[in-house]
């Protein structure tokens, strides 16, 4: 284990959703830089860990923290700036706005952080185009094939240089040679920017692009074994 | 039915054009990057086999003043064993004499932990799965390297699933013989 301090760990996460205990004292630690996969049976927990990680949504117990700062003390204001700057997430459902064209969607998070439109509309290009989105900037969400999509959602979860992208099921509907360009964008990308990465999914071949896995189980992640 | 074999493998390469022992085991390595290379001596006996079948037969021998080097060339009988071979079809086999399974089978019979022997395997899964997909994405990667990996990663992979339901199969199973 390295010794140097996470840049986000979250301890013993409880939250449930009605009646169901999503997460059950799940805790984890990611470092900078580095890409994480989180993988489990579908209902073990991985989406809501994502949003309790991302300060989307607020654990009923536990704690997560960024950088030193602990998400559950800062203000509404201050975490959804936080979460602005320094978090870009990719979410499993209905991630593009789809009467945006593609150019549009990447472009956004830049204009609500400030920039002008021709500039964000710029850089939004240069980003499309790092992940091999050329010639579609035009295209609506709707237009566009899954893995189009998929590199659309992670070229705007990039656009910003946050320091934690947090993409859930990013390779979710495609087939295996798009998942792997969708993967190989990705973890090119992050690599070059020092981006960490928590990427969650269900496919050992997409988890495999991790520099190590974590496994979720019932809301628990599971203990960790040395690999022989 | 014709089993894979090294004799088919060698005919593959002839297939080409001429070529000498060394040459051939060069082409195997760098064809079959993730196969374990040919011993030079496997390539000569089974050239001598090739033609003592009349499935190859020597092209030339030349010795440019350096050691004696002989090619070897496919026969017509040679290219027709071959052709044979490739339209074959592989019997789709059940792996179920893998050494994962039975370890699986003997921890449960033996009242040992399953589970943690599974974590500990797919730990290690995981790790060949990482090198294999580095490989397969690193620049340069030909296209013979990127087909070797994905065909592992495809293996391992269905180990995973495999090794995912048994583990859940287990949690129902002794939950069914603790309620019993
Ligand atoms: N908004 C919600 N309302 C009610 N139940 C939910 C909600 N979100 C998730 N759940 C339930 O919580 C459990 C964990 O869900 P989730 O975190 O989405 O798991 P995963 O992403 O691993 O499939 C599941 O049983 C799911 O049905
Ligand atoms: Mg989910």
């Amino acid at each position: 284990m390295s010794t140097t301090v996470p840049l986000l760990a979250a301890r013993d996460l409880v939250k449930a959703h009605g009646p169901t205990e999503a997460l059950r004292g799940a805790s984890l630690e990611l470092r900078a830089g580095e890409i994480l996969a989180v993988t489990g049976a579908s209902g073990s927990g991985k989406s809501t860990l994502l949003h309790c990680l991302a300060g989307i949504v607020r654990p009923d117990a536990g704690s997560v923290s960024y950088a030193g700062e602990q998400l559950h003390t800062l203000s509404e204001k201050r975490l959804s700036e936080l979460r602005r700057t320094d978090f870009g997430v990719v979410f499993q459902f209905g991630q593009l706005i789809p009467e945006l064209t593609a150019l549009d969607n990447v472009a956004l998070p830049l204009m609500l952080a400030g920039a002008a439109r021709k500039d964000a509309q710029v850089r939004g290009q240069e980003w499309l185009e790092r992940f091999g989105v050329l010639g579609q900037e035009a295209l609506r969400p709707g237009e566009m094939s899954g893995g189009q999509a998929q590199r659309t959602a992670l070229a705007r979860a990039l656009v910003t240089d946050p320091k934690v992208v947090f993409a859930d099921e990013p390779t979710g509907a495609l087939d295996s040679l798009a998942s792997e360009q969708v993967m190989t964008a990705l973890t090119h990308t992050a690599g070059e920017q020092g981006t960490a990465v928590l990427l969650i999914t269900h496919d050992a071949q997409v988890a495999a692009y991790a520099d190590r896995e974590l496994r979720l189980n019932d809301g628990v992640v599971a203990p960790q074994e040395v690999a022989a | 039915m014709i089993a894979m074999s090294t004799r088919h493998i060698l005919l593959g390469l002839l297939a080409s054009g001429p070529s000498h022992g060394y040459d051939l085991k060069r082409r195997h390595d760098e064809r079959f990057p993730q196969a374990r290379p040919l011993a030079y001596g496997q390539v000569y006996t089974t050239l001598q086999r090739l033609v003592r079948d009349g499935l190859a037969e020597i092209d030339a021998t030349e010795s440019d003043g350096g050691p004696e080097r002989t090619t070897y060339r496919a026969t017509a009988d040679g290219e027709r064993e071959l052709t044979e071979w490739a339209r074959e079809i592989a019997p789709p086999a059940p792996f179920v004499t893998n050494e994962i399974f039975a370890k699986v089978v003997v921890a449960i019979l033996s009242g040992g932990d399953p589970d943690a022997y599974l974590r500990a395997q797919r730990a290690a899964h995981m790790g060949r799965m990482r090198e294999l997909t580095q490989v397969k994405t690193a620049k340069g990667a030909d296209l013979a390297t990127v087909l070797s990996a994905d065909y592992a990663l495809n293996h391992l992979d269905a180990d995973l699933r495999w090794m995912t339901t048994t583990a859940a199969r287990l949690t129902t199973l002794t939950a069914e013989v603790d309620t019993a």
